[in-house]
């Protein structure tokens, strides 16, 4: 048995005159959107692509914030000094485990509270909803805050409501390690970005159509069939959104680590080595050349996804 | 777009204000900054209604205190001056972030700032405090605690006005130490708090967490060692002198790896802050524990609210600082809050005139009675309501005159994050590899060679 999407329908130009040439009409149009986009874009420029050249300038020199006077030109040293530090690629480490295990987990959880929502009972829908959404609106701080409360050696309850499982205990110290750290970490970003992960595949889930699904039953194609031969294939550019939009956030990863560890036990993130040589050390130099590979590990990241999966974008406002 | 021309106007008249050579360069360079600090200048305008000038003093937060101080100096001005408060972040490292991001945009909001002394290294070295009047310095640090001066000194000069000094005493229960058999009115060693600790079960309090409490905790052992983590001092980084390999170094590791490894210091040591090990020491299993003196005003609330047993805070019993080898002094640390002006401040004068009205020793006493934040002035040891609510006051006053204060630098966050890092968790340090690695690192990181 194949998979069964629909047939690939052919993309039509939305105005183009045949032979290649353009019509008024679609001169016309094409102004129009610039019109339309042009402002978003020149905010754009201004609030993105003018600090990103601010930082990859700022790069270069060996610039103190207190000791502006001595600002020298260093060309690529501050990417030298980074590179060949352990710490960098200690951190790029630890934030791709942060990455994949959290888009992971993600992924499976949210694909599952998709499902029940979409076949939730109408009328209990829009309470589910509701319920399910309410972590994604508490503010990572916060939401960083409670779970380390809920860990904490001294206020923390896990320690006496799981002391049934082995290897924990009164005195389980989940801070004091970099495994037991970093899997409280996961679990606070699990439990408050899986809303968005599966409010994204809601959509996609909504997309598949309803003929398909009954064709399938009408061939007497079991529910786990169905699910993987026509849900899934036709759900994959809502999918790879969902991922791209995720990985993306979840590389970032700060708030939830300098509240719990403050970098502690190794389990700094690129993010966070970024705050603590701009931030703390004042060190604008260096801070910006690791915000600038950050930037450039953000983009190969969005870059492999569109190219090497193939992700549609516009699929995420609904347009396949 | 009339909103930039506006920019441009107000940043250009808080430059002109400003006394640095560099103004123009580091406004330029700090023009992200700016736009954040163009609310709070707004507000410092618009606040100058009928004439009289308004001194906006950034505190650290407390229980109020500095608010009602700035009420009574208010008073007290009669119209010449109103010191209007805002609070910044609680964490000390927080606090200096935000300042000097505002600073170094040639912030003119900025009249009094509360300071984390060894933060003041650096805001002096960088021109962000205003200098201090000789006639001023010389009436703010008259019967003033020794380490509160040197605390507020930069290069030879006072750049700050001492205002309430903090340090850690040994606070221990009574009962433990009667049933160890220690004799709490003689000087303690840290070998002999370990092992009545060991012998009573109960626990040691010390900070273990990778923050600042920790390097409290090493400079005030080393210090009690007879060394220092710096050396020899400098203002070129690359040219201090760090002092970790010393005898005095390794004993101080040796000491806080004893303690870590003894099994007093608790499951959590290596998140252990001041907090957590108040907490600890009001329990059951509370022996001994490094504290500030929040301790004891923070259990006779817990009785008033009625969590804890009125006999928990009636077996405390506080004591100098433990020593680490039984023959030398031990040096406490030290902190608390001392005043900068800012450099950029409209009414210089005015904010140093205020300066003195709130560490005039009245205040200082309601500051201490009221928050548990002891006075940097000795005169207020001596008053009665101060010794009847805080009977350990001369106990901190000695501790006082013995504290060492943390490395005095304008790379103090280099320094402090090196021992940080290489010093957590205590469990882990070795007195033979942890000096030169703090070392290596330190001095790398100085050199902007590694990354912190």
């Amino acid at each position: 048995m194949t998979q069964t999407t629909l047939p690939p329908v052919e993309k039509t130009q939305p105005v183009s005159a045949p032979g290649g040439t353009t019509s008024d009409r679609a001169r016309s149009e094409r102004k129009l959107g610039w019109l339309l986009a042009g402002p978003a874009l020149a905010v754009m420029l201004l609030v993105t692509a003018y600090p990103i050249a601010q930082a990859v300038y700022d790069s270069l020199f060996d610039f103190r914030l207190t000791d502006p006077d001595n600002r020298s030109f260093t060309g690529l040293s501050n990417y030298g000094v980074i590179l060949s530090d352990w710490l960098w690629w200690r951190s790029l480490l630890v934030t791709g485990f942060i990455t994949l295990v959290t888009v992971a987990v993600e992924l499976v959880l949210g694909f599952a509270l998709a499902m029940v929502m979409a076949k939730a009972l109408s009328t209990i829908r829009p309470v589910l909803r509701a319920a399910i959404l309410i972590p994604y609106a508490v503010i990572t701080v916060v939401s960083a805050f409670a779970w380390q409360f809920a860990f904490d050696i001294q206020t923390g309850f896990i320690n006496s409501w799981f002391s049934f499982l082995p290897g924990i205990g009164e005195d389980t110290d989940w801070f004091g390690g970099t495994w037991t750290s970093l899997l409280v970490i996961c679990l606070a970003e699990i439990w408050k970005t899986t809303p968005f992960i599966s409010l994204l595949l809601l959509a996609g889930l909504a997309q598949v159509p309803e003929v398909l699904q009954e064709a399938a039953k009408v061939d007497g194609a079991t529910w786990w069939q169905r699910m993987r031969r026509v849900t899934l294939p036709n759900m994959k550019a809502a999918i790879m959104v969902a991922l791209l939009f995720r990985t993306l956030d979840a590389f970032r990863v700060f708030d939830s680590i300098f509240i719990m560890t403050g970098g502690a036990n190794a389990t700094e993130s690129v993010s966070f080595l970024a705050y603590r040589q701009t931030i703390s050390r004042l060190e604008i130099g260096l801070g910006s050349a690791v915000s600038v590979l950050l930037f450039l590990a953000v983009v190969f990241i969005a870059m492999s996804f569109i190219k090497g999966f193939k992700v549609d974008l516009s699929q995420s406002r609904g347009e396949g | 777009m009339p909103d930039v021309s506006w920019v441009g106007d107000d940043g250009g008249r808080a430059g002109r204000a400003g006394p640095l050579r560099s103004r123009r360069v580091r406004r330029a360079l700090a023009g992200a900054a700016a736009a954040g600090v163009l609310a709070s200048t707004l507000a410092g305008c618009g606040s100058d209604d009928g004439g009289v000038p308004t001194l906006t003093w950034y505190t650290n937060p407390d229980s109020g205190g500095q608010a009602e101080i700035a009420a009574r100096c208010t008073d007290e001005a009669g119209g010449r001056y109103r010191i209007e408060t805002s609070v910044l972040p609680r964490e000390a490292s927080e606090q200096r972030e935000q300042l000097i991001r505002r600073l170094a945009a040639n912030d003119a909001s900025i009249d009094i700032m509360s300071l984390d002394p060894p933060f003041i290294p650096e805001f002096a070295e960088a021109g962000f405090l205003a200098p201090v009047p000789e006639d001023v310095a010389e009436r703010v640090t008259e019967d003033v605690v020794d380490s509160a001066i040197e605390g507020s000194t930069w290069d030879d000069e006072l750049v700050a006005v001492p205002f309430w000094a903090n340090t850690q005493l040994l606070w221990y229960r009574e009962s433990v130490a009667e049933a160890a058999g220690l004799d709490m009115t003689q000087p303690v060693t840290w070998d002999q708090i370990v092992q009545a600790a060991q012998e009573q079960d109960v626990r040691v309090g010390v900070q273990g967490i990778r923050a600042e409490a920790l390097t409290v905790w090493f400079n005030a052992l080393i210090e009690s060692a007879g060394g220092s983590i710096i050396a020899e001092n400098s203002t070129d980084p690359s040219q201090i002198q760090l002092g970790l390999t010393s005898d005095a170094g390794r004993r101080a590791t040796e000491v806080m790896r004893d303690i870590a490894t003894s099994g007093t210091a608790g499951p959590a040591l290596s998140t252990a802050n001041e907090d957590s090990t108040a907490t600890a020491f009001e329990s059951p299993e509370g022996g001994f524990n490094v504290n500030y003196p929040f301790v004891y005003p923070r259990a006779l609330a817990a009785v008033e609210a009625g969590t804890m047993e009125a006999s928990v805070p009636e077996d405390y019993g506080w004591a100098i600082y433990p020593r680490v080898d039984a023959e030398t002094e031990a040096a406490p640390p030290y902190g608390g809050i001392n005043l900068g002006v800012g450099a950029f401040s409209q009414n210089v004068d005015l904010a140093y005139e205020a300066t003195e009205c709130i560490t005039s020793t009245e205040n200082q006493a309601y500051y201490f009675t009221t928050n548990g934040n002891p006075a940097s002035d000795t005169a207020v040891y001596d008053d009665p309501e101060v010794l009847e609510q805080f009977p350990m006051a001369p106990t901190i006053r000695d501790s006082l005159e013995l504290a060492a204060p943390r490395p005095q630098t304008p790379y103090y966050s280099e320094v402090s994050g090196g021992i940080q890092r290489v010093y957590h968790p205590p469990s882990s340090v070795d007195p033979q590899e942890t000096p030169e690695a703090a070392t290596d690192l330190i001095t790398a990181v100085l050199r902007k060679e590694q990354l912190l």
